[in-house]
Protein backbone atom coordinates (compact mmCIF):
# COMPACT_ATOMS: atom_id res chain seq x y z
CA UNK A 1 0.00 0.00 0.00
CA UNK A 2 1.32 3.36 -0.75
CA UNK A 3 3.15 4.76 2.49
CA UNK A 4 1.89 7.85 2.76
CA UNK A 5 -1.93 7.05 2.68
CA UNK A 6 -1.01 4.62 5.40
CA UNK A 7 -2.36 4.79 8.85
CA UNK A 8 -0.33 1.77 10.33
CA UNK A 9 2.12 3.55 11.84
CA UNK A 10 -0.09 6.58 13.67
CA UNK A 11 -1.21 3.94 14.97
CA UNK A 12 1.50 1.96 15.95
CA UNK A 13 3.60 4.97 17.56
CA UNK A 14 3.89 4.98 21.28
CA UNK A 15 4.25 8.47 23.42
CA UNK A 16 8.15 8.70 22.64
CA UNK A 17 9.71 7.88 18.77
CA UNK A 18 10.17 4.26 19.14
CA UNK A 19 14.61 4.73 18.53
CA UNK A 20 14.83 7.59 21.32
CA UNK A 21 15.04 7.37 25.10
CA UNK A 22 12.55 9.20 27.29
CA UNK A 23 14.04 11.78 28.77
CA UNK A 24 10.96 13.84 30.48
CA UNK A 25 7.70 12.57 31.14
CA UNK A 26 4.50 14.27 32.92
CA UNK A 27 1.75 12.21 34.10
CA UNK A 28 -1.48 13.73 34.95
CA UNK A 29 0.01 17.15 35.09
CA UNK A 30 -2.45 19.71 36.48
CA UNK A 31 -1.42 23.30 36.95
CA UNK A 32 -3.63 26.67 38.50
CA UNK A 33 -3.64 29.77 38.83
CA UNK A 34 -5.91 30.62 41.64
CA UNK A 35 -9.01 29.26 41.25
CA UNK A 36 -8.47 28.86 37.50
CA UNK A 37 -7.31 25.41 35.94
CA UNK A 38 -4.59 25.82 33.28
CA UNK A 39 -3.58 22.64 32.85
CA UNK A 40 -6.15 19.57 32.94
CA UNK A 41 -3.66 16.75 33.49
CA UNK A 42 -1.32 16.23 30.84
CA UNK A 43 0.46 12.65 30.23
CA UNK A 44 3.27 12.50 27.64
CA UNK A 45 6.95 11.98 27.21
CA UNK A 46 10.00 13.69 25.95
CA UNK A 47 11.94 11.95 24.07
CA UNK A 48 16.23 12.96 24.68
CA UNK A 49 18.10 14.50 21.75
CA UNK A 50 15.01 15.53 19.70
CA UNK A 51 12.76 18.80 19.28
CA UNK A 52 9.19 18.61 21.05
CA UNK A 53 7.12 21.27 19.71
CA UNK A 54 4.21 22.65 21.88
CA UNK A 55 1.26 24.48 19.65
CA UNK A 56 -1.94 25.18 20.24
CA UNK A 57 -4.22 28.41 20.09
CA UNK A 58 -3.64 31.40 22.58
CA UNK A 59 -4.69 29.70 26.54
CA UNK A 60 -3.99 26.73 25.55
CA UNK A 61 -1.83 26.00 28.37
CA UNK A 62 1.18 25.21 26.39
CA UNK A 63 3.44 27.80 28.40
CA UNK A 64 1.87 26.40 31.49
CA UNK A 65 3.22 23.36 31.12
CA UNK A 66 6.83 23.81 29.74
CA UNK A 67 7.18 25.84 32.97
CA UNK A 68 5.87 23.38 35.22
CA UNK A 69 8.87 20.92 33.45
CA UNK A 70 11.34 23.07 35.55
CA UNK A 71 8.85 24.24 38.22
CA UNK A 72 9.23 27.41 37.08
CA UNK A 73 5.31 27.92 37.45
CA UNK A 74 5.24 27.90 41.42
CA UNK A 75 7.26 30.45 41.48
CA UNK A 76 4.07 32.31 40.39
CA UNK A 77 2.11 33.70 43.57
CA UNK A 78 -0.68 31.83 43.85
CA UNK A 79 -0.12 29.14 41.08
CA UNK A 80 -0.37 25.46 42.00
CA UNK A 81 0.89 22.13 40.63
CA UNK A 82 -0.43 18.49 40.51
CA UNK A 83 0.62 15.33 39.30
CA UNK A 84 4.14 14.34 38.23
CA UNK A 85 7.34 15.13 36.07
CA UNK A 86 10.24 12.45 35.66
CA UNK A 87 13.31 13.42 34.68
CA UNK A 88 15.22 10.16 33.74
CA UNK A 89 12.78 8.53 35.93
CA UNK A 90 12.98 10.73 39.05
CA UNK A 91 10.16 13.14 39.90
CA UNK A 92 10.93 16.47 39.90
CA UNK A 93 8.23 17.57 42.33
CA UNK A 94 9.84 15.27 44.80
CA UNK A 95 10.08 17.33 47.97
CA UNK A 96 13.52 16.66 47.91
CA UNK A 97 14.53 18.11 44.73
CA UNK A 98 16.09 21.03 45.29
CA UNK A 99 14.50 23.60 42.23
CA UNK A 100 17.72 25.92 41.62
CA UNK A 101 19.90 22.68 40.86
CA UNK A 102 16.98 21.55 38.44
CA UNK A 103 16.76 24.70 36.61
CA UNK A 104 20.29 24.15 35.94
CA UNK A 105 19.67 20.84 34.79
CA UNK A 106 16.56 21.88 32.74
CA UNK A 107 17.50 25.58 31.60
CA UNK A 108 14.75 28.32 29.74
CA UNK A 109 14.88 30.49 27.02
CA UNK A 110 12.21 33.61 27.06
CA UNK A 111 10.07 34.69 24.16
CA UNK A 112 11.74 38.30 24.51
CA UNK A 113 15.53 38.88 24.66
CA UNK A 114 16.60 39.31 28.04
CA UNK A 115 20.27 40.08 28.60
CA UNK A 116 20.90 42.19 31.37
CA UNK A 117 21.50 45.44 30.41
CA UNK A 118 24.01 46.63 32.50
CA UNK A 119 26.66 43.08 31.88
CA UNK A 120 28.88 42.64 28.72
CA UNK A 121 28.81 39.90 26.42
CA UNK A 122 31.10 37.70 27.88
CA UNK A 123 29.05 38.62 31.72
CA UNK A 124 25.98 37.71 30.19
CA UNK A 125 27.05 34.13 29.16
CA UNK A 126 28.54 33.88 32.70
CA UNK A 127 25.76 35.39 34.54
CA UNK A 128 23.95 32.45 35.34
CA UNK A 129 26.93 30.27 36.56
CA UNK A 130 27.47 33.33 38.71
CA UNK A 131 23.86 32.88 39.98
CA UNK A 132 24.30 29.52 40.79
CA UNK A 133 27.74 30.47 43.05
CA UNK A 134 30.00 29.39 40.49
CA UNK A 135 32.99 31.68 39.87
CA UNK A 136 34.13 31.17 36.62
CA UNK A 137 36.64 33.70 36.15
CA UNK A 138 36.93 35.23 32.79
CA UNK A 139 35.64 32.01 31.49
CA UNK A 140 37.43 32.46 28.05
CA UNK A 141 36.78 28.52 26.93
CA UNK A 142 33.65 28.32 28.57
CA UNK A 143 32.61 31.34 27.13
CA UNK A 144 33.61 30.59 23.61
CA UNK A 145 32.10 27.01 23.48
CA UNK A 146 28.48 28.40 25.12
CA UNK A 147 28.83 31.26 22.62
CA UNK A 148 29.80 28.77 19.32
CA UNK A 149 26.95 26.77 20.73
CA UNK A 150 24.42 29.24 20.22
CA UNK A 151 25.78 30.40 17.10
CA UNK A 152 26.92 33.93 17.78
CA UNK A 153 30.69 33.19 18.50
CA UNK A 154 31.76 34.79 14.82
CA UNK A 155 29.89 37.83 15.49
CA UNK A 156 30.71 38.88 19.03
CA UNK A 157 33.97 37.57 19.20
CA UNK A 158 36.26 40.84 18.82
CA UNK A 159 33.77 42.28 21.07
CA UNK A 160 32.59 40.55 23.99
CA UNK A 161 33.03 43.03 26.51
CA UNK A 162 30.54 45.33 24.56
CA UNK A 163 27.34 45.86 26.72
CA UNK A 164 25.08 42.64 25.36
CA UNK A 165 22.15 45.26 24.76
CA UNK A 166 24.06 46.76 22.11
CA UNK A 167 23.14 43.68 19.74
CA UNK A 168 20.85 43.26 17.66
CA UNK A 169 17.37 41.40 18.70
CA UNK A 170 18.30 38.17 17.13
CA UNK A 171 22.06 38.05 18.67
CA UNK A 172 20.48 39.28 21.90
CA UNK A 173 18.25 36.00 22.06
CA UNK A 174 21.26 33.87 20.83
CA UNK A 175 22.96 35.28 23.86
CA UNK A 176 20.03 34.17 26.08
CA UNK A 177 20.84 31.12 24.86
CA UNK A 178 24.51 31.11 25.50
CA UNK A 179 23.32 32.34 28.64
CA UNK A 180 21.42 28.95 29.15
CA UNK A 181 23.98 26.56 27.65
CA UNK A 182 26.94 27.95 29.48
CA UNK A 183 25.02 25.96 32.98
CA UNK A 184 25.68 22.77 30.59
CA UNK A 185 21.64 21.98 30.87
CA UNK A 186 20.31 18.91 29.50
CA UNK A 187 17.22 20.06 28.36
CA UNK A 188 16.47 23.28 27.25
CA UNK A 189 12.58 24.80 27.39
CA UNK A 190 11.91 27.72 24.61
CA UNK A 191 9.30 29.79 25.04
CA UNK A 192 8.22 31.39 21.98
CA UNK A 193 11.86 32.13 21.34
CA UNK A 194 11.32 33.56 17.97
CA UNK A 195 8.48 35.57 17.97
CA UNK A 196 9.84 38.87 18.66
CA UNK A 197 12.26 38.46 15.50
CA UNK A 198 12.41 39.50 12.07
CA UNK A 199 12.27 36.27 8.99
CA UNK A 200 16.08 36.25 9.03
CA UNK A 201 16.64 36.24 12.77
CA UNK A 202 13.96 33.50 13.09
CA UNK A 203 15.41 31.19 10.63
CA UNK A 204 18.62 31.75 12.42
CA UNK A 205 17.18 30.83 15.48
CA UNK A 206 15.45 27.46 13.84
CA UNK A 207 18.69 26.47 12.22
CA UNK A 208 20.19 26.67 15.62
CA UNK A 209 17.67 24.78 17.22
CA UNK A 210 17.68 22.02 14.47
CA UNK A 211 21.72 21.79 15.31
CA UNK A 212 21.36 21.93 19.16
CA UNK A 213 19.25 18.79 19.11
CA UNK A 214 22.17 17.08 18.79
CA UNK A 215 23.75 17.46 22.17
CA UNK A 216 20.64 18.60 24.17
CA UNK A 217 16.50 17.54 24.43
CA UNK A 218 15.13 20.47 23.36
CA UNK A 219 10.61 21.61 24.58
CA UNK A 220 9.95 24.43 22.05
CA UNK A 221 6.83 26.44 22.80
CA UNK A 222 5.26 28.05 19.20
CA UNK A 223 2.49 29.73 18.35
CA UNK A 224 4.18 29.09 14.76
CA UNK A 225 3.02 25.88 13.58
CA UNK A 226 5.28 26.18 10.44
CA UNK A 227 7.72 26.72 12.97
CA UNK A 228 6.78 23.44 14.55
CA UNK A 229 6.70 21.57 11.66
CA UNK A 230 9.99 23.03 10.48
CA UNK A 231 12.00 22.52 13.31
CA UNK A 232 10.44 19.39 15.61
CA UNK A 233 10.91 15.62 15.70
CA UNK A 234 7.63 15.36 17.92
CA UNK A 235 4.61 17.66 18.05
CA UNK A 236 2.20 18.08 21.01
CA UNK A 237 -1.30 19.56 20.30
CA UNK A 238 -2.83 21.28 23.20
CA UNK A 239 -6.26 23.30 23.35
CA UNK A 240 -7.80 24.38 26.77
CA UNK A 241 -5.71 23.05 28.91
CA UNK A 242 -5.68 19.35 27.35
CA UNK A 243 -3.42 17.19 25.29
CA UNK A 244 -5.15 16.85 21.91
CA UNK A 245 -2.83 14.79 20.34
CA UNK A 246 0.70 14.01 20.60
CA UNK A 247 3.10 12.28 17.40
CA UNK A 248 5.94 12.38 14.99
CA UNK A 249 5.95 16.09 13.43
CA UNK A 250 5.64 14.59 9.94
CA UNK A 251 2.69 12.35 10.75
CA UNK A 252 0.72 15.12 12.79
CA UNK A 253 0.68 17.35 9.29
CA UNK A 254 0.25 14.93 7.16
CA UNK A 255 -2.14 12.90 8.88
CA UNK A 256 -3.09 13.96 12.21
CA UNK A 257 -5.40 11.80 14.48
CA UNK A 258 -7.80 14.00 15.44
CA UNK A 259 -10.44 16.51 14.00
CA UNK A 260 -9.39 19.23 16.23
CA UNK A 261 -5.91 18.70 15.38
CA UNK A 262 -6.44 18.79 11.43
CA UNK A 263 -9.37 22.03 12.51
CA UNK A 264 -6.18 24.00 14.15
CA UNK A 265 -3.13 23.17 11.70
CA UNK A 266 -5.33 24.13 8.60
CA UNK A 267 -6.65 26.93 9.78
CA UNK A 268 -10.15 26.09 10.05
CA UNK A 269 -10.26 26.51 13.76
CA UNK A 270 -13.15 28.43 15.31
CA UNK B 1 22.48 30.74 5.34
CA UNK B 2 22.47 27.21 5.10
CA UNK B 3 19.28 25.57 5.75
CA UNK B 4 18.77 21.93 7.00
CA UNK B 5 16.04 22.33 4.37
CA UNK B 6 18.65 22.21 1.93
CA UNK B 7 20.14 18.82 2.95
CA UNK B 8 16.91 17.19 2.41
CA UNK B 9 16.33 18.22 -0.84
CA UNK B 10 19.94 17.27 -1.77
CA UNK B 11 18.87 13.90 -0.21
CA UNK B 12 15.54 13.80 -2.41
CA UNK B 13 17.81 14.70 -5.84
CA UNK B 14 20.65 11.89 -4.68
CA UNK B 15 17.89 9.40 -4.57
CA UNK B 16 15.99 10.83 -7.69
CA UNK B 17 19.01 9.87 -9.26
CA UNK B 18 19.52 6.73 -8.18
CA UNK B 19 16.23 5.68 -8.83
CA UNK B 20 16.77 7.14 -12.66
CA UNK B 21 19.84 4.95 -12.33
CA UNK B 22 17.77 1.62 -11.77
CA UNK B 23 15.74 2.82 -14.10
CA UNK B 24 18.12 2.86 -17.04
CA UNK B 25 19.94 -0.68 -15.89
CA UNK B 26 16.13 -2.18 -16.82
CA UNK B 27 16.16 -0.31 -20.46
CA UNK B 28 20.06 -1.60 -20.81
CA UNK B 29 19.27 -5.18 -19.71
CA UNK B 30 15.97 -4.92 -21.30
CA UNK B 31 17.56 -4.26 -24.75
CA UNK B 32 19.90 -7.05 -24.21
CA UNK B 33 17.73 -10.10 -23.22
CA UNK B 34 15.96 -8.70 -26.93
CA UNK B 35 18.38 -8.73 -28.80
CA UNK B 36 20.30 -11.63 -27.58
CA UNK B 37 17.38 -13.67 -26.52
CA UNK B 38 18.75 -14.11 -23.20
CA UNK B 39 15.51 -15.22 -20.99
CA UNK B 40 17.01 -14.88 -17.64
CA UNK B 41 18.16 -11.46 -17.74
CA UNK B 42 14.22 -10.43 -18.93
CA UNK B 43 13.41 -12.26 -16.02
CA UNK B 44 15.79 -10.27 -13.81
CA UNK B 45 14.35 -6.66 -15.64
CA UNK B 46 10.56 -8.56 -14.59
CA UNK B 47 11.61 -8.85 -10.41
CA UNK B 48 13.55 -6.24 -9.93
CA UNK B 49 10.99 -3.47 -10.66
CA UNK B 50 9.72 -4.09 -7.50
CA UNK B 51 13.05 -2.15 -6.22
CA UNK B 52 12.09 0.46 -8.56
CA UNK B 53 8.72 0.69 -7.42
CA UNK B 54 9.78 0.78 -3.90
CA UNK B 55 12.08 3.58 -3.94
CA UNK B 56 9.02 5.58 -6.39
CA UNK B 57 6.76 5.58 -2.83
CA UNK B 58 10.13 6.71 -0.87
CA UNK B 59 10.19 9.83 -3.00
CA UNK B 60 6.64 10.01 -2.55
CA UNK B 61 6.42 9.58 1.16
CA UNK B 62 9.81 11.81 1.34
CA UNK B 63 8.16 14.81 -0.81
CA UNK B 64 4.65 14.60 1.05
CA UNK B 65 6.67 15.11 4.33
CA UNK B 66 8.87 17.89 3.33
CA UNK B 67 5.72 19.91 2.03
CA UNK B 68 3.87 19.37 4.99
CA UNK B 69 6.40 20.24 7.41
CA UNK B 70 8.66 22.82 5.51
CA UNK B 71 5.76 24.67 3.64
CA UNK B 72 8.07 25.14 0.52
CA UNK B 73 8.00 28.49 -1.80
CA UNK B 74 9.52 29.71 -5.07
CA UNK B 75 11.98 27.54 -6.21
CA UNK B 76 11.48 24.86 -3.28
CA UNK B 77 7.84 24.67 -4.38
CA UNK B 78 9.01 23.96 -8.03
CA UNK B 79 11.49 21.55 -6.91
CA UNK B 80 8.97 19.36 -5.22
CA UNK B 81 6.70 19.81 -7.57
CA UNK B 82 8.82 18.56 -10.22
CA UNK B 83 9.80 15.82 -8.02
CA UNK B 84 6.24 14.81 -7.90
CA UNK B 85 5.96 14.63 -11.27
CA UNK B 86 8.67 13.21 -12.53
CA UNK B 87 9.08 10.25 -10.00
CA UNK B 88 6.20 8.96 -11.58
CA UNK B 89 7.52 9.03 -14.96
CA UNK B 90 10.61 7.44 -14.23
CA UNK B 91 8.30 4.62 -12.73
CA UNK B 92 6.68 4.50 -15.92
CA UNK B 93 10.03 3.76 -18.39
CA UNK B 94 10.59 1.45 -15.95
CA UNK B 95 7.19 -0.69 -16.10
CA UNK B 96 7.96 0.29 -20.19
CA UNK B 97 11.40 -1.78 -19.89
CA UNK B 98 10.05 -4.33 -17.91
CA UNK B 99 7.13 -4.61 -20.74
CA UNK B 100 10.36 -4.95 -23.35
CA UNK B 101 11.33 -7.81 -20.97
CA UNK B 102 8.05 -9.53 -21.29
CA UNK B 103 8.13 -9.36 -24.84
CA UNK B 104 11.84 -10.61 -24.83
CA UNK B 105 10.94 -13.74 -23.02
CA UNK B 106 7.97 -14.55 -25.61
CA UNK B 107 10.27 -13.67 -28.45
CA UNK B 108 13.17 -16.37 -26.90
CA UNK B 109 10.69 -19.26 -26.86
CA UNK B 110 9.54 -18.58 -30.49
CA UNK B 111 11.92 -19.27 -33.55
CA UNK B 112 14.66 -16.30 -33.85
CA UNK B 113 13.58 -12.94 -35.90
CA UNK B 114 16.49 -11.68 -37.83
CA UNK B 115 14.38 -8.53 -39.41
CA UNK B 116 14.83 -6.45 -35.67
CA UNK B 117 15.31 -3.62 -38.59
CA UNK B 118 16.69 -0.03 -36.68
CA UNK B 119 15.26 -1.19 -32.90
CA UNK B 120 18.58 -1.14 -31.52
CA UNK B 121 19.31 2.23 -32.59
CA UNK B 122 15.58 3.21 -31.41
CA UNK B 123 16.41 1.47 -28.34
CA UNK B 124 19.45 3.35 -28.06
CA UNK B 125 18.28 6.73 -28.68
CA UNK B 126 15.50 6.30 -26.21
CA UNK B 127 17.39 5.15 -23.37
CA UNK B 128 20.07 8.02 -24.40
CA UNK B 129 16.83 10.58 -23.39
CA UNK B 130 16.24 8.99 -20.06
CA UNK B 131 19.54 9.35 -19.13
CA UNK B 132 20.27 12.92 -20.31
CA UNK B 133 16.49 13.89 -18.71
CA UNK B 134 17.60 12.60 -15.36
CA UNK B 135 21.12 14.17 -16.17
CA UNK B 136 19.08 17.59 -16.80
CA UNK B 137 16.75 16.87 -13.50
CA UNK B 138 20.49 16.51 -11.02
CA UNK B 139 22.01 19.46 -12.72
CA UNK B 140 18.74 21.62 -13.18
CA UNK B 141 20.21 22.38 -16.79
CA UNK B 142 17.13 23.61 -18.80
CA UNK B 143 19.52 23.71 -21.97
CA UNK B 144 20.03 19.85 -22.15
CA UNK B 145 16.12 19.88 -21.27
CA UNK B 146 15.32 21.37 -24.64
CA UNK B 147 18.04 19.63 -26.02
CA UNK B 148 16.04 16.71 -24.91
CA UNK B 149 12.38 17.30 -25.95
CA UNK B 150 14.23 18.00 -29.46
CA UNK B 151 15.56 14.56 -29.77
CA UNK B 152 12.34 13.12 -29.22
CA UNK B 153 11.38 13.59 -33.32
CA UNK B 154 14.37 11.21 -33.80
CA UNK B 155 12.67 8.98 -31.65
CA UNK B 156 9.26 9.08 -33.24
CA UNK B 157 10.46 8.40 -36.49
CA UNK B 158 12.76 5.36 -35.28
CA UNK B 159 9.49 3.90 -34.35
CA UNK B 160 7.58 4.77 -37.81
CA UNK B 161 10.62 3.00 -39.57
CA UNK B 162 10.67 0.23 -36.97
CA UNK B 163 6.71 -0.55 -37.55
CA UNK B 164 7.36 -0.25 -41.72
CA UNK B 165 9.79 -2.50 -41.08
CA UNK B 166 7.71 -5.15 -38.93
CA UNK B 167 4.92 -4.67 -41.51
CA UNK B 168 6.92 -5.45 -44.81
CA UNK B 169 8.14 -8.55 -42.54
CA UNK B 170 4.27 -9.95 -41.53
CA UNK B 171 3.55 -9.01 -45.51
CA UNK B 172 6.41 -11.13 -46.82
CA UNK B 173 5.32 -14.25 -44.59
CA UNK B 174 2.36 -14.42 -42.38
CA UNK B 175 3.97 -16.99 -40.04
CA UNK B 176 6.01 -13.96 -39.10
CA UNK B 177 2.69 -11.92 -37.64
CA UNK B 178 2.91 -13.09 -33.77
CA UNK B 179 6.57 -11.90 -33.57
CA UNK B 180 6.53 -9.09 -35.90
CA UNK B 181 3.54 -7.80 -33.73
CA UNK B 182 5.29 -8.14 -30.84
CA UNK B 183 8.54 -6.23 -31.74
CA UNK B 184 5.87 -3.19 -33.22
CA UNK B 185 4.87 -3.18 -29.15
CA UNK B 186 8.25 -3.19 -28.57
CA UNK B 187 8.89 -0.55 -30.66
CA UNK B 188 6.00 1.34 -29.54
CA UNK B 189 7.60 0.84 -25.77
CA UNK B 190 10.72 2.87 -26.81
CA UNK B 191 8.56 5.70 -27.75
CA UNK B 192 7.12 5.79 -24.99
CA UNK B 193 9.79 6.03 -22.74
CA UNK B 194 11.49 8.49 -24.73
CA UNK B 195 7.82 10.49 -24.69
CA UNK B 196 8.20 9.90 -20.50
CA UNK B 197 11.93 11.46 -21.05
CA UNK B 198 10.50 14.80 -22.81
CA UNK B 199 7.55 15.26 -19.99
CA UNK B 200 10.75 15.03 -17.54
CA UNK B 201 12.46 17.68 -19.50
CA UNK B 202 9.52 20.10 -19.58
CA UNK B 203 9.24 19.95 -15.76
CA UNK B 204 13.04 20.46 -15.71
CA UNK B 205 12.25 23.54 -18.02
CA UNK B 206 9.27 25.24 -15.20
CA UNK B 207 12.29 23.64 -12.16
CA UNK B 208 14.73 26.14 -13.55
CA UNK B 209 12.68 29.05 -15.48
CA UNK B 210 9.16 28.81 -13.66
CA UNK B 211 7.93 28.52 -17.30
CA UNK B 212 5.16 26.13 -18.25
CA UNK B 213 6.15 24.66 -22.08
CA UNK B 214 4.04 21.67 -22.33
CA UNK B 215 1.36 21.60 -24.53
CA UNK B 216 3.41 23.97 -26.87
CA UNK B 217 5.86 24.58 -28.92
CA UNK B 218 9.57 24.73 -27.41
CA UNK B 219 10.18 28.42 -26.95
CA UNK B 220 14.12 29.57 -26.65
Amino acid sequence: MNAFFSTARNREQPDAGPSLREKLRSEELKAWFGDAIALKGISLSIPEKAVTAIIGPSGCGKSTFVRCLNRMHEVVPGARVEGRVHLDGTDIYDPRVNPVRLRRRVGMVFQKANPFPTMSIRENVLAGLRLQGIRPGRGGELVERALTQAALWNEVKDVLDRSGSSLSGGQQQRLCIARALALEPEVLLMDEPASALDPIATQKIEELVYELKASFTIVIVTHNMQQAARISDRTAFFMLGTLIEIGDTKDVFMNPKEKMTEDYITGRFG
Amino acid sequence: MERHFDRDLEQLTLRLVQMGGMVEEAIAKSVRALLERDSALAEEVITNDQAIDQVELEIDQQTMELIATMQPAAVDLRFLATLMKVTPELERIADLAQDVAERALELSREQSINRMGDMGRLAASARDMVHKAIEAFARRDATLAREVIRQDDEVDNLTEQSFRSQLTYMLEDPTNISRAIRLTFVGKYFERMADSATNICEMVVYLVEGKVIKHAAIDE
